[in-house]
């Protein structure tokens, strides 16, 4: 399997505090690549560094076999990485339509003039990308709230529509910042289904953070985890499983 | 809101459901409303078919409603769809305003050029003025963007008081389609002077005068009525045109009002002028009244346009970097590069509009591009509904309507009411205070009952008016 994403010794520091210490791990393409870790433990940090959002005094990020440590946010979501947030960032005043239509900015070729007009070629775009976010509604059961104004929706809807909206940009590698947080049992059952759907039908590699370890540990392949910045520890979920130092990090030293 | 269709009406295709108006009474409605507005100077007083009946005074109103509804509406997409502010936005006018009239005084352009190449002045200046969004957000934009405000007239003030007059006004010459052909070939020197009849004010003599000989100091030329006298300026239109060295090398007469005028050449002792005229009729936009065929028209046209980018690519561009920034740039949207696509447009429409109301007015004063136009623009865009593609027309409608209608009527009653009281406030003072209290209490009053603007509530009536008689 190539390597699609390598986080390469990546070191990001806030003034005195180190979010990530050294970090280096590759995902591998077409697998689900789960990060776990406590609260605080610089997961979000990792995540904010691939997209660029963050910059890494250290390491490099390279994505592709191209080194992305200095391409700005935007060219990376161009170039195939996509995706959604921990604390939901949708476009809160528009509908699930147009939320999911804006995500096709990066395949879409109208500018303002031809907008303007809206006529021929632009028209016709608009129809074949809406055709195109139409089988994303479908797939994530979105039909009946198409047009509705994001921010009336409930929590868990917009947790659907923002996996709608990073699926729209069709990229090749999908990042899940806590897809399941706040959720409960069925609607976590429905996520996961969800992101299986996605790994198995359009071979998406996927990089999850998440906090509820027995589901991470049903859907992903291979698991790190984080604690205070650092990797501790990296494997299949059985390996994961039995690692002295995760169980430590997570259950505290010697009470298991 | 959802888009709700008669009972019966369903999308089959994806371009049915994208459509903005989707039946054929939607388009009916449409069509009827921009045919009464084209009406509505035919039945003017002064009109041309002369029937009188309806004031002057709403023709005129129609027209300021229509400059400020593109301004308005540069200002909705930048403000209402992308996010940003702007404190600035009269004095963009104020480019589009001075531009045009410059363009048309000194360079010989004609309003068609003159338009588009000062619309797009504005915006490029406009750009320039953006670029603090990069760093800046919310009230420090503001702050930002009133460095406009304030850089922008002064300069138009005083280091290019030569081009604008400073604080005088500066006259702009009536757009014209024409002059066709030239009728008249005629040489005028300081003894003969040139005697030519002027037609009715739509269509225009126009005579431009080419100098072919002076000797010595500039000519005085001039222009006189039958009687000797002096046509006061605000009768005829003069541009006067210059070579790349600032020598004067021709002139232009258009005369509005119709009379038999004469123009001549007053040199001084020992010098020697002659100049080569050439008339030719043209059609003339002079007159209120013509000058509605050409506003109103592309006033429709720019809303049109507006609407369209902010349905589509652009426009939901514009609608991310507003709604979140962070998730539009790391989906993809080069968000400075999206707030500076809105600072261009916003500012080529207050351009247009800029360069229309000057061309209506005839006449420019840099009092018309004051700070507190800048702040009534954002109240009638908040008014009329931020971020809603009629935004802009209900909160000009709106408030136009108010200052230069309701207000005016109520303003005798009023006048009579309130000293009695009021006893103890002078009576002066009273009179002062009637239309800025009633104007801002109207603007509360809107803001505390309906905060998402008119257009909001014209939505969700639409949508009762539907599906009535259920009440959900």
């Amino acid at each position: 399997m190539p390597v699609k994403l390598h986080v390469d010794s990546v070191s990001l520091s806030f003034g005195g505090i180190k979010a990530l210490q050294d970090v280096d791990f590759q995902v591998e393409a077409g697998e689900i690549y789960a990060v776990i870790g406590p609260n605080g433990a610089g997961k979000t940090s990792l995540i904010n560094s691939i997209n660029g959002f963050y910059a890494p005094q250290q390491g490099r990020i390279i994505f592709d076999g191209r080194d992305m440590t200095h391409v700005p946010p935007y060219k990376r979501a161009e170039l195939g990485i996509s995706r959604t947030f921990q604390n939901i960032a949708l476009y809160t005043n528009a509908t699930v339509l147009d939320n999911l239509m804006a995500a096709r900015h990066i395949h879409m070729k109208s500018n303002m003039l031809t907008g303007a007009l809206f006529w021929g070629p632009a028209q016709r775009e608009e129809i074949a990308h809406r055709s195109i976010v139409e089988e994303i509604i479908d797939f994530l059961e979105l039909e009946q709230i198409r047009k509705s104004i994001v921010g009336t929706l409930s929590y868990g809807l917009r947790k659907r529509v923002e996996l709608g909206r990073a699926l729209a940009l069709e990229p090749s590698l999908l990042l899940l910042d806590e897809p399941m947080a706040g959720m409960n049992i069925e609607e976590k059952e429905d996520m996961a289904r969800y992101i299986l759907d996605i790994h198995e039908l359009q071979g998406t590699t996927i990089m999850l953070i998440e906090h509820d370890i027995g589901l991470v540990m049903d859907i992903s392949h291979r698991i790190a985890v984080i604690d205070f910045g650092v990797k501790i520890g990296e494997g299949s979920p059985d390996e994961i499983s039995k690692n002295e130092a995760v169980i430590a990090a997570y259950l505290g030293e010697g009470e298991h | 809101m959802a888009n709700i269709h008669p009972a019966g009406v369903f999308d089959t295709t994806y371009e049915e459901d994208m459509s903005v108006d989707r039946t054929a009474r939607d388009k009916l409605w449409k069509n009827l409303a921009f045919v009464a507005l084209l009406v509505v100077p035919l039945l003017s007083v002064s009109g041309p078919l002369g029937l009188g009946l309806i004031s002057d005074q709403y023709v005129g109103l129609i027209a300021r409603i229509a400059i400020f509804v593109i301004a308005v509406q540069g200002l909705n997409i930048l403000v209402g769809y992308t996010g940003q502010i702007s404190l600035g936005h009269a004095a963009f006018m104020a480019i589009g305003a001075y531009g045009s009239a410059i363009l048309a005084r000194e360079l010989g352009f004609t309003f068609w050029t003159a338009l588009p190449v000062s619309a797009l002045l504005t915006g490029v200046i406009g750009l320039f003025f953006g670029l603090p969004s990069l760093r800046v957000k919310g009230f420090y934009l503001a702050m930002a963007t009133l460095a406009a405000q304030f850089i922008i007239p002064w300069v138009l003030r005083y280091p290019l008081e030569d081009l604008t007059g400073g604080t005088r006004p500066l006259n702009v010459p009536a757009p014209l389609i024409g002059p066709f052909g030239s009728y008249a070939d005629d040489l005028i020197d300081d003894t003969t002077p040139l005697v030519f009849q002027a037609g009715d004010p739509y269509l225009v003599d126009v005579i431009s005068l080419e100098l072919t000989k002076v000797d010595g100091a500039h000519p005085v030329i001039e222009l006189h009525n039958p009687g000797g006298d002096i046509v006061p300026a605000g009768d005829f239109n003069m541009t006067v045109f210059r070579d790349a060295g600032g020598k004067i090398t021709g002139f232009s007469y258009i005369a509005t009002k119709p009379g038999e005028y004469a123009i001549t050449a007053t040199v001084e002792d020992g010098a020697a002028f002659r100049a080569r005229a050439r008339r030719g009729k043209a059609l003339s936009f002079a007159t209120e009244t013509a000058m509605y065929y050409i506003i109103v028209p592309l006033s429709v046209l720019l809303m049109f346009l507006a609407r369209n980018i902010a349905r589509t690519r652009t426009g939901r561009a514009f609608i991310s970097v507003r709604d979140n920034d962070l998730a539009a740039e790391l989906l993809g949207i080069n968000v400075f590069g999206y707030k500076l696509r809105a600072f261009f447009l916003s500012a080529v429409y207050a351009g247009i509009a800029g360069c229309l109301l000057a061309y209506e007015r005839n006449s420019l004063a840099l009092d018309m591009f004051r700070l507190d136009i800048s702040i009534e623009m954002l109240a009638m865009l908040i008014i009329g509904g931020a971020g809603y593609p009629l935004g802009a027309l209900f909160g000009v409608t709106f408030i136009r309507v108010l200052q230069e209608a309701a207000i005016p009527a109520l303003r005798p009653r009023l006048l009579e009411i309130l000293p009695e009281l009021f006893p103890f406030i002078e009576v002066v003072n009273i009179t002062s205070a009637i239309n800025p209290v009633l104007f801002g209490g109207a603007l509360i009053v809107f803001l505390v009952l309906e905060p998402r603007g008119i257009a909001h509530r014209w939505e969700v009536l639409k949508v009762a008016w539907k599906i009535r008689p259920y009440a959900y």
